[in-house]
């Protein structure tokens, strides 16, 4: 019988394991460019036809390629809410990807690294998530699958302005790339707004969680660059791995801070959240968010090493609302779920302590 | 205190409004201030791209807006997928591939002003994007052939000459 290990075990994508350059800081890098079908109208005013088109297409194209023919493809309308919720929360697919089902997919490498998103915003979306710093291997591979499905489709490309988007925000390379930040340093010495406003100034832009237009939770921030046009995608990343550099330096420098000056209350922060974790009976994803955050600050920071980053990493995401649902089997009321999330939280810890 | 509009609850949303340096103030229940939209103020409005996108073409703003005249031209419909320039202006997005082409002149200064540029520079597609992968690329080396000769390194620049002679026999061949 396949035990709830095995189902995390299988559910894990790569870049949780937090083993990519500078993961004491960077979670995650991920670049996304954006590609459209010539003539077709975008999705949000195509018709069903030209919906339905545009998925046989692109799904044609993956299947036949050999970089892409062993994605597993999922057929939005034939999974559940549930199923769809956990590729947001795992940040596979874009939060608007779900609201839409009619003729949507996404396709998926085996090490959930690579999705291509069909009929999101644009007809195709090729999203590459990579663990820490790697911007430039995260590009690599999105331009590979890239380079796969043109040889079969015909892309609407121009001359002068480049790939051409649904909205004119991504017009060019149609590239976004995006680093996922930790600053919990910054943010308990009052740093990361300043340290975020400034670096807005410099074309690059801060978002939230699940990106544009979601809140920061956990001390987590989503950088990006602000401009896609005029700009080619090697000077765009290296724009972009520049300014998370000196992030990283700000937030290493209040992480000393912290260690030199205040290491009582540091200390304890990180065991309080940490005995929280490990012995609360209800727990909300916002709560648990808040806690995994301060013990990831106290690993980091080797305050605590009965617990490792790969484990926060995996908790970030198998506590949020949807995902734990989908662990238990079914949907859960908001009791129940913080109930089981609760538990969920605490096998994990026992079970790290115990293979210690 | 009851709310000012049903005279009925109680009054639990303070609003006060300063507009020209005239203060309103009102006192309305939930319910009221819903119906009157102030309660909209205390939430945070959704704030993305496409909202900037949409106040950089708006009109009606008096800050950026389009060149003089551009209002009255008549709504022409792209030939390819139907829609007008105004429903872009509305909603941010273009219908298809083809309007970049149809609103061309339109376009251009709003694209302007969100990316700073109207020329791409970056990959082009191997296929689709044919001669112009190879125009491109001998564009790049031209440059670091200009860049070798400022810094007097003429070894590369030789070699780089070399590389940009041959991409260029490769274009002559293209039927």
């Amino acid at each position: 019988m396949m035990t709830l290990r095995d189902i995390i075990e299988r559910t894990l994508s790569d870049w949780m394991k937090g083993t990519g350059p500078q993961s004491d800081v960077v979670l995650s890098s991920r670049i996304r460019v954006a590609r459209n079908l010539s003539g077709v109208p975008f999705p949000h005013v195509a018709s069903d036809r030209d919906l339905k088109k545009v998925l046989d297409d692109v799904l044609q194209a993956v299947r036949g390629s050999r970089d892409t023919q062993d994605f597993e493809i999922l057929l939005l309308s034939d999974i559940p809410v549930l199923d769809r919720q956990v590729l947001v929360e795992k940040h596979l697919v874009s939060p608007q990807h779900i609201t839409e089902t009619k003729h949507r997919a996404v396709a998926l490498s085996r090490d959930e690294t690579v999705s291509i998103m069909v009929n999101e915003e644009d007809h195709i979306r090729i999203q590459t998530l990579f663990s820490g710093l790697q911007l430039e291997e995260a590009w690599q591979r999105a331009s590979k699958v890239d380079d796969a499905l043109e040889a079969r489709l015909d892309y609407a490309f121009d001359e002068t302005i480049g790939y051409l988007t649904a909205c004119p925000t991504n017009v060019g390379t149609g590239m976004r790339a995006s680093v996922m930040v930790h600053l919990p340093a910054l943010a308990a010495t009052g740093q990361v707004g300043r340290v975020l406003a400034t670096i807005s100034h410099v074309g690059v832009a801060v978002r939230g969680l699940y990106g544009e237009g979601t809140e920061s939770s956990g001390n987590i921030y989503q950088l990006s660059n602000q401009v896609t046009l005029g700009r080619s995608e090697e000077d765009i990343i290296e724009n972009l791995k520049g300014i998370t550099r000196q992030v990283i330096e700000q937030e290493n420098s209040a992480r000393n801070f912290l260690l030199r000056e205040r290491r009582k209350s540091l200390e304890d922060r990180v065991w309080r959240a940490y005995g929280i974790l490990a012995n609360a009976r209800l727990m909300t994803s916002e709560e648990a968010l808040k806690l995994i955050s301060d013990v990831k600050l106290g690993v980091d920071t080797g305050i605590i090493t009965v617990v490792g980053t790969r484990m926060l990493n995996e908790l970030m995401v198998l506590t949020r609302p949807a995902y734990v649902q989908k662990l238990m089997g079914g949907e859960l009321d908001p009791e129940e779920r913080d109930t089981q999330r609760a538990a969920l939280i605490r096998d994990r810890i026992k079970s790290v302590k115990e293979g210690k | 205190m009851t709310c000012d509009r049903c005279k009925k609850r109680p009054a639990t949303v303070h609003v006060t409004k300063i507009i020209n340096g005239q203060k309103t103030e009102m006192h309305l229940c939930e319910e009221c201030a819903r119906q009157t939209g102030q309660l909209e103020f205390f939430s945070v409005p959704q704030f993305s791209f496409h909202n900037v996108l949409q106040g950089l073409f708006d009109p009606e703003s008096a800050t950026v807006g389009l060149p003089s005249g551009t209002i009255s031209t008549p709504t022409r419909k792209c030939r390819t997928c139907g829609i007008d320039f105004s429903d872009f202006r509305r909603t941010g997005f273009l219908g298809c591939s083809n309007c970049y082409s149809e609103f061309q002149g339109r376009l251009e200064p709003v694209i302007r002003r969100i990316h700073g540029s109207t020329r791409h520079v970056g990959k082009v597609p191997a296929r689709t994007g044919g001669a112009l992968k190879v125009r491109k690329e001998i564009e790049d080396l031209r440059r670091q052939l200009e860049a070798a000769i400022a810094r007097e390194e003429y070894e590369k620049a030789a070699q780089l000459r070399d590389k940009i002679k041959a991409l260029q026999g490769k274009l002559d061949d293209r039927p």
